[in-house]
């Protein structure tokens, strides 16, 4: 087992990291979140020219053929800034599911223009009244011949609104089943709105919308849906770490420079011993989350692996959010500060795609199947 | 990034454990498993078992009985260890005055105490807290005179673990009193403990067991030739051993062997005819516990493979104080499970209780020392805000 990065995974994290922090690094990102689409379509574009938005697609699909590591690498470093670029949400989810279930031209089609930078994909799945699921619920899709309509309502779709192209789940003949729908296709509707965090989501409601059924047969989709989900979850996790630890130091540097009752704030061992706690919760949580995306590079069972970064990551997370805050005081309640924009964020991403409790109810069913976890093995 | 371990790492780990499950006694393994005391005598025995096949002290120089193994077989080899019931080499001899006589004892004093201490020949028991002197370990107030070729030892050392046991203390003594830090009038002393002037008297803990010891010293006279390193520099000396071990921090193996048995008695258990480990909240319980326990398992490899250049990782706090407490959690839930089969802790051969629940609570009683002992966990989080965070 190893942990270090080889040579070009660091150069592409000190590259995207230089990147980022030149688009954020300072004030910026209120402005940009202000403002539709609610990210950068500059930064978006030097993603793409760096390569950065296929990297987990094969080269033959227009990708640049790298993994879970690399895909890893750049979600922290989007966590660290809070960027608000959808690389999660547009390259690991929504074409990480044309990647698995497309074919080769849909595959070809979509995941070129992904990695260009020149189409934005957005996956939309969630329904109202339903939480992480799988599978599609009241979305229904009619087949006529060798076309498709779609009919129902998914909300919130992260980005729904901005998309140039949906992935949607729908169901038909009992099975969940995975559809392209191009973004200005007739019956489509689509209400977009910001989200607490500086995100945009979108109600996306179809009426007899045409759509175009990915990748062939009638198999139910639910089980690629289930894997998808699971390397996104992972990378939200890694972008929840750069988070973190940003918050981690931006929470000591206050503390060492904050004055109160004639004295630095480090002078009280109340706040320093809950830092130190804060340290604690993201070293492990690191750790589980840097060994997840080990388990999807080997192909291992990521699904599980997932579920263990999402509870750790999603505990850690609450609780440096909630800790940068209060130890920051009442100037970490303002939107002008950066720290609670990082403890929206936290809470965005946890609950996006499944929180630490709803993790653990799936682990605790499993939990009699086994004597120990071996990470070793 | 790798995930899985090497072909060689994996071939050192199937080695360590077809040696540890099949050459040492199997009836000192089930006494480990029991979490029942070991007699001094199946202590010496494992150990000598060990050294024997070069396995005691794999961490020395080589010269010593060292493997020069790298950190992560160092790893495998104790987690192994612990995984199959083996006692591990005793802590005081093989992680903590070996390894400062090593480093900083003469050539005659390598030759005269490291063989045997590597072999448990001689058992050592370690002479550092005192009454005024528990975290704030520099108070430290035993004094040492020097007077000709030997020093006068008096004062008092407590929570001397098994000094019952031991043949040899190594002890701090202040050999400076006017030094002007008061870490630097200290010296590292050895003698036996059957020095005229040596007296032990025991103290009996919360779970009924007698581990530790008060150590009383009154003109005990030691050879100057015991002195270790140079006179009043004990204090680095005494840091270096507390700061020496990167492997094993954090009890990993032998929190994953109490889950693994929890698991199982939670399957044996029941609540109105329902397995207790049927219970949702029971079993969410257990999966968090396990899920902290991979974590702290996976940080404790990080912590290790980034140990290369000698000095300790600054995350090793992270090990101790996660370590100890869920330590502490798992050996709460086996008395949680156990419920009121737990207050049987001293029935006799006769009663129906099953033993682990017997020994459930003196167990939990017992650790709650964990987070005390080698650096309480308000020790390790001053290190973590102060070394890391840099507050």
């Amino acid at each position: 087992m190893e942990f270090s990065y080889d040579n070009e995974q660091i150069a592409l994290r000190e590259a995207v990291g230089g990147l980022l922090t030149r688009a954020y690094g300072g004030d910026q990102r209120r402005a940009v979140v202000a403002a539709d689409p609610g990210f950068d379509e500059k930064t978006w574009a030097r993603l793409a020219e760096m390569g950065v938005l296929g990297l987990p697609f094969a080269e033959s699909d227009g990708g640049m053929g790298a993994g879970p590591i690399e895909v890893s690498i750049v979600a922290e470093e989007l966590g660290r800034v809070l960027a608000p670029e959808p690389f999660v949400e547009s390259v690991v989810l929504a074409g990480g599911l044309v990647a698995a279930v497309g074919t080769a031209a849909q595959r070809g089609e979509v995941l070129g223009p992904l990695t260009e930078g020149t189409s934005v994909l957005a996956f939309a799945h969630a329904e109202p009244g339903s939480r992480w699921s799988a599978a599609a619920g009241a979305v229904r899709a009619t087949a006529d011949g060798n076309s498709w309509t779609l009919t129902g309502v998914k909300e919130p779709v992260p980005h729904g609104a901005r998309a140039d192209l949906l992935v949607v789940s729908a169901v038909a003949g009992g099975a969940t089943r995975l559809f392209l729908v191009r973004g200005d296709a007739t019956g489509l509707e689509r209400t977009g709105y910001r989200t607490h965090d500086g995100g945009r989501a979108a109600k996306v409601a179809f009426d007899g919308t045409p759509a175009e059924l990915l990748g062939e047969g009638d198999a139910d989709r639910s089980g690629e849906i289930e894997l998808a989900l699971a390397r996104a979850r992972i990378a939200y996790s890694h972008e929840a770490i750069g988070a973190m630890e940003a918050a981690l130091a931006m929470t000591a540097e206050y503390l060492k420079t904050r004055k109160q009752f004639g004295v630095t704030l480090n002078k009280f061992q109340a706040l320093t011993f809950r830092a130190a706690d804060m340290y604690v919760s993201l070293e492990l949580a690191r750790s589980t989350v840097l060994w997840a995306t080990l388990v999807a590079d080997a192909g291992d069972d990521v699904v599980t692996a997932a579920d263990r970064a999402r509870l750790q990551s999603s505990r850690a997370g609450r609780h440096i959010g909630k800790e940068a805050i209060q130890l920051h005081g009442g100037i970490g309640m303002t939107a002008e500060y950066k720290i609670g924009h990082y403890t929206s964020r936290l809470t965005a991403i946890d609950h996006q795609l499944g929180d630490g409790d709803w993790a653990l109810s799936r682990l605790a069913a499993g939990v009699a199947d086994h004597p120990t976890v071996d990470p070793l093995s | 990034m790798r995930l899985h371990l090497s072909p060689e790492d994996q071939a050192f780990r199937k080695e360590m454990r077809t040696f540890f499950t099949t050459q040492v006694p199997q009836s000192i393994r089930d006494r480990v498993a029991s979490r029942r005391e070991l007699s001094k005598e199946q202590i010496v025995e494992a150990q000598r078992v060990l050294n024997a096949a070069g396995l005691a002290v794999p961490h020395w120089p080589v010269e010593w009985g060292g493997r020069g193994w790298t950190p992560l077989q160092r790893h495998i080899w104790h987690e192994e260890m612990m995984a199959a019931c083996v006692p591990p080499p005793l802590a005081f001899n093989a992680s903590m005055v070996g390894p400062v006589i090593a480093a900083f004892g003469n050539q005659e004093q390598k030759e005269r105490f490291l063989p045997p201490t590597a072999n448990l020949d001689i058992w050592w028991c370690q002479g550092f807290s005192e009454p005024d002197a528990g975290s704030d370990l520099a108070s430290l107030r035993t004094t040492a005179v020097r007077d000709g070729d030997t020093y006068v030892v008096n004062g008092q050392k407590t929570w001397t673990t098994l000094a019952q046991h031991a043949d040899w203390i190594f002890c701090l003594v202040r050999t400076d009193p006017t030094a002007d830090k008061r870490q630097r009038g200290i010296s590292f002393l050895l003698f036996p403990m059957d020095t005229p002037g040596v007296t032990l008297r025991p103290i009996e803990l919360i779970d009924g067991g007698h581990e530790v010891n008060e150590v009383f010293f009154e003109d005990v006279v030691v050879p100057a030739e015991n002195l270790v390193g140079e006179e009043n520099r004990g204090w680095d000396y005494a840091k270096f051993l507390l700061g020496n071990e990167r492997v094993g921090v954090a009890p990993v193996a032998m929190i994953k062997r109490l889950l693994a048995s929890a698991k199982e008695h939670a399957s044996e258990v029941t609540d109105g005819g329902v397995p207790v480990g049927q219970d949702p909240l029971m079993a969410a319980r257990i999966a968090e516990l396990e899920n902290e326990v991979l974590a702290l398992e996976l940080t404790a490899i990080r912590v290790v493979a980034n140990s290369a250049d000698g000095k300790p990782h600054p995350a090793s706090s992270v090990l101790k104080l996660r370590g100890t407490e869920l330590q502490q959690a798992a050996t709460e839930l086996l008395v949680d499970i156990a419920g009121p089969l737990s207050l049987a802790s001293f029935a006799g051969a006769g009663s129906e209780v099953p033993d682990w629940a017997r020994v459930a609570t003196p167990s939990y009683l017992n650790y709650r020392k964990a987070s005390i002992y080698g650096g309480s966990n308000e020790v390790q989080r001053t290190i973590i805000a102060g070394s890391i965070l840099g507050l």
